[in-house]
């Protein structure tokens, strides 16, 4: 299953499906740093509120794209984690430490206008 | 309700989707928790995990048990793999010999109510654990 990347203006959204196996998430960290490159994106949401299990390779994927986005000068927001999914992560000790995160994608697309209003 | 007895063949990472699938269905069926259920899928993805890191194959087999005055659900999961050496070690946060982030089975340890590990070198590795309906 491929997670469509929708692009708005400098903004590139990812919105991930239930069902991901490791395959797809990898594909989709390729993807979006591609993605980034070829738009010359200035930012990343990946929006995981239908994902109803978040486990370590899930989580340590999440990072990953965002570290590499940053190296391109672009930001991630993770937006839509699920109270549940959040609980189980915590249980688990999966941290996306160094990671923006926000409620939901309308949260995430107003925490990047503010920050790219206050670097312009 | 018959709920009975699920196994699941891993064989591949799509396997690991499939498993955890099939058992937030059964503790659903099971009157557990939404909450629960995310945390029962949440460690069933991570030793499904395990099996295709470290045997390749196995099985992970779900199914309902009864406790004196409670019902919970039983997953265990089998293969046989390399087998791990030190099972202590493998407890332990942050150890991990596949380049992972070794939170695998210490993290499913504090998602279950039950934790039971048998391996031995050579003959596989088998994880039973258990939630309780609360």
């Amino acid at each position: 299953m491929e997670v469509p990347i929708l692009k708005q203006g400098a903004v590139l959204i990812a919105t991930f499906q239930a069902a991901l196996s490791d395959a797809d998430l990898n594909q989709l960290r390729m993807g979006l740093v591609q993605q980034v490159v070829k738009f010359r994106s200035r930012a990343v949401i990946v929006d995981v509120t239908a994902m109803d299990v978040m486990d370590s390779f899930a989580s340590r994927t999440l990072r990953e794209i965002a570290h590499m986005i940053r190296l391109r000068g672009a930001e991630t927001v993770i937006v839509g984690i699920q109270p549940e999914v959040a609980f189980a992560m915590v249980q688990l000790g999966l941290t996306l430490e160094g990671v923006a995160t926000a409620l939901d994608l309308e949260e995430g697309l107003a925490y990047l206008n503010e920050k790219f209003k206050t670097t312009n | 309700m018959s709920v009975g007895e699920i196994r699941v063949p891993i064989n591949s990472d799509q396997d690991i989707v499939s498993a955890r699938q099939k058992g937030r269905g059964m503790a659903t069926e099971l009157g557990f928790s939404s909450g629960d259920a995310t945390l029962i899928a949440t460690a069933i993805s991570e030793l499904a995990r395990n099996i295709v890191s470290y045997a390749g194959k196995g099985q992970i087999t779900l199914k309902m048990v009864t406790g004196s005055s409670r019902q919970g659900i039983s997953v265990i999961a089998s293969d046989d793999g390399p087998g791990i050496p030190d099972i202590r070690l493998a407890l332990r946060d942050g150890f991990s010999t596949s380049g992972s982030l070794g939170l695998g089975l210490p993290g499913v340890r504090r998602l279950m109510d039950e934790f039971e590990i048998t391996s031995q070198p050579g003959q596989g590795t088998i994880v039973a654990v258990k939630k309780w309906r609360q």
